[in-house]
């Protein structure tokens, strides 16, 4: 700093030396970059704050409104007409743990195994077909699986009527693409030694998979299938069209229209009764609990285990 | 050496017995059968609702369907006697997906780049935690917050001024209802940040370093890198990441369904009540006809034919740069 100003000050005696830019002054030019620089760093920084300001608030109203409805009815009791309060949504909590049973029962092995043959076995057109479709599937409108399950089963070839079964093979498609995608990255990351140690101490390929492979994917595994749950559990969409949804508690396996807790949390708050709104509050609050939880503890999981992505 | 005195090789210990010499092939087999589901489901899904739509395309034309502005559905059960246009709804849908793109496109460019190359190291995992945790929240929360909450405390004050100053310009044109087109395009914004972000923040991370550093080396600032080097070499990858949130927000339901107000109007105004496709679906399903549901169907197989063709092309723009993209919010 000192050598340019030095420089700015006019010799004693004569005229000012002609303006050469020195090493640390900075150009007009310069200068507008360097600004500019500084103003979008700001403007991103904005970007995130408000990014994330819809979290939070989510957070926040979700957290306040529905714990002043939570208690212990909440999830005993059937749910009375919207207009009247008191009662719970038991209807909706058995019938997400009925359907979400199914589904995973369904929808994990297959996505483990589809994985399977992807890693261990898929080469050429098919595994890339596979590939391709599962990626595409994660982005099927929930809606479209709905009427199709729908239009197959309910109604269809099927003739199976609305009920448990049926929602849950709604909510096994929805699940499979995320459970086929993360197991597959799981099972990429064992490495080939094992693999090769395992056929050189004479095993099979199925004694390899199933004793070596997936063991030693199983906490990258576990992380998959937890997020798949997660997303599986909050869909609401295809139930609408297979489930139907009930305010009593159902325990049929198929047959009989079956609750589903966001389902009872949308047609609570889309009517105009402050009791069943209050309701729909609290159904939220243990919907997003359920997820978070589920979300947070696959990613622990995850991040514990060395097989994980440096993600 | 002791081998070398034992000329045979113990074969017999190399031939697996009985049940082992078909444990192999049955698993090959039962893999390859579970990775062939996907395919059939996807031909099932496809066969089965165009199967059940065949008729309303029959008599409306698939053009005429997509493009006719009136839809009132029938009541018989085995013929087609309403009418079905569903620009109303293919209106909706785009007008919805094209806010919510407008909205979430900078702002996820915006995160990616902060949380990639500004945010110090130890906000990092934070942050992008805080964004993917919005992927992981049901849609029908989003829903319940943004009817009960985000509608009547923030939108509908910026709604009613929006419409006060600009209510000459068609688009925000009054009288404000609350739901509407605009409502359900930004909290479908929100919706489909997180997947842009992941998708754009992988982008950014297979930017190569050396490119970055020779841009610095030069004299380049730090944003001048950014919207110079790293993003026009990541160009595919942004678009391709836009296009598979366009495609989540094409096929949303729920949220927008109590969002958008279904009114069949299809009015020019941003602030007016819409309905989107799969929206008025899910809407009117319960109470449907049997016909009406053939024209819900025929909804359903355009909805996924739009989306197909946006996925793919999004899937392929990404797939060039290795597939892992997006893991982070599916």
């Amino acid at each position: 700093m000192t050598t340019t100003r030095d420089r700015e000050t006019p010799a004693p005696g004569g005229r000012p030396p002609p303006a050469r830019p020195g090493l640390r002054e900075r150009s007009d030019r310069t200068r507008r970059r360097s600004g500019r620089n500084g103003v979008m760093t700001g403007v991103l920084t904005a970007a995130m704050v408000i990014a994330v300001i819809p979290l939070v608030l989510i957070v926040v109203e979700v957290a306040r409104r529905g714990l002043a409805v939570i208690d212990f009815g909440f999830f005993t009791q059937p749910e009375p007409p919207w207009r009247r309060e008191g009662g719970g949504y038991v209807a909706g909590f058995v019938g997400t743990a009925y359907i979400m049973a199914m589904a995973i029962a369904m929808a994990i092995p297959m996505g483990i195994a589809t994985a399977v043959y992807l890693v261990e076995y898929g080469r050429g057109r098919l595994a890339t077909a596979i590939r391709f479709f599962t990626d595409v599937m994660t982005g099927i409108p929930s809606i479209f699986v709905g009427l199709f399950v729908y239009g197959l089963f309910v109604v269809g070839w099927g003739q199976l009527q609305f009920g448990t079964f049926v929602a849950s093979i709604a909510i096994a498609i929805m699940m499979l693409p995320i459970v086929t995608r993360s197991a597959e990255e799981m099972l990429k990351l064992v490495p080939d030694e094992l693999r090769n140690g395992s056929f050189a101490l004479g095993a099979g390929k199925l004694q390899t998979v199933s004793r070596i492979v997936l063991p030693a994917a199983a906490p990258g595994l576990t992380t998959g299938s937890m997020l798949a749950i997660a997303r599986g559990a909050g869909e609401t969409a295809p139930l609408l069209l297979t489930a139907l949804g009930s305010q009593l508690l159902v325990l049929d396996f198929q047959g009989s229209a079956q609750s589903a807790l966001p389902l009872q949390l949308y047609r609570g708050a889309n009517q105009p009764f402050a009791p069943g709104i209050e309701r729909a509050w609290g159904a939220a609050l243990c919907l997003f609990g359920l997820v978070l939880l589920l979300t947070v503890l696959a990613r622990w999981i995850g991040s514990r285990s060395p097989q994980m992505m440096s993600r | 050496m002791s081998t070398a005195t034992d000329p045979r090789p113990p074969d017999q210990r190399l031939t697996s017995s009985g049940r082992a010499r078909f444990a192999d092939p049955l698993f090959r087999w039962f893999v390859t059968l579970s990775g062939t589901v996907v395919l059939v489901i996807l031909v099932l899904m496809v066969l089965r609702t165009t199967q059940d739509a065949w008729p309303i395309f029959q008599s409306e034309g698939f053009f005429g369907f997509l493009f006719g502005p009136e839809w009132s559905a029938g009541f018989s059960r085995n013929e087609i006697t309403g009418t079905y246009g569903a620009w109303p709804f293919v209106y909706g849908t785009l007008v919805t997906a094209g806010i919510a793109i407008v909205i979430a496109l900078p702002l996820a460019l915006a995160v990616a780049f902060y949380i990639s190359k500004i945010a110090q190291k130890r906000l990092r995992n934070g942050l992008s935690y805080s964004v993917e945790m919005l992927a992981a929240i049901p849609s029908v929360i989003f829903g319940l917050w943004g009817l009960l909450w985000f509608l009547p405390n923030v939108l509908r004050p910026v709604f009613v001024a929006l419409e006060s100053w600009f209510g000459w310009f068609f688009l925000f044109e009054g009288p404000v209802f609350g739901v509407s087109y605009l409502a359900a395009g930004i909290v479908l914004a929100i919706m489909i940040l997180p997947i842009m972000t992941a998708i754009i923040r992988e982008v950014i991370a297979a930017h190569p370093l050396d490119h970055q550093q020779a841009a610095y080396a030069l004299g380049a600032t730090r944003f001048e890198v950014m919207s110079r080097v790293i993003l026009p070499a990541s160009f595919s990858g942004v678009v391709g990441g836009t296009m598979l949130g366009l495609g989540r927000a094409l096929g949303e339901t729920i949220a927008v369904l109590m969002l958008i107000g279904g009114s069949q109007r299809a009015g020019t105004s941003l602030l007016f009540a819409g309905d989107s496709m799969a929206a008025h679906i899910a809407a009117t399903f319960q109470d449907a006809s049997p016909e009406a549901i053939r024209g819900l169907m025929a909804i359903g197989v355009a909805l996924f034919i739009v989306t197909m063709i946006v996925n793919v092309l999004a899937r392929l723009l990404v797939w060039r740069l290795g597939r892992v993209t997006g893991d982070a919010a599916v």
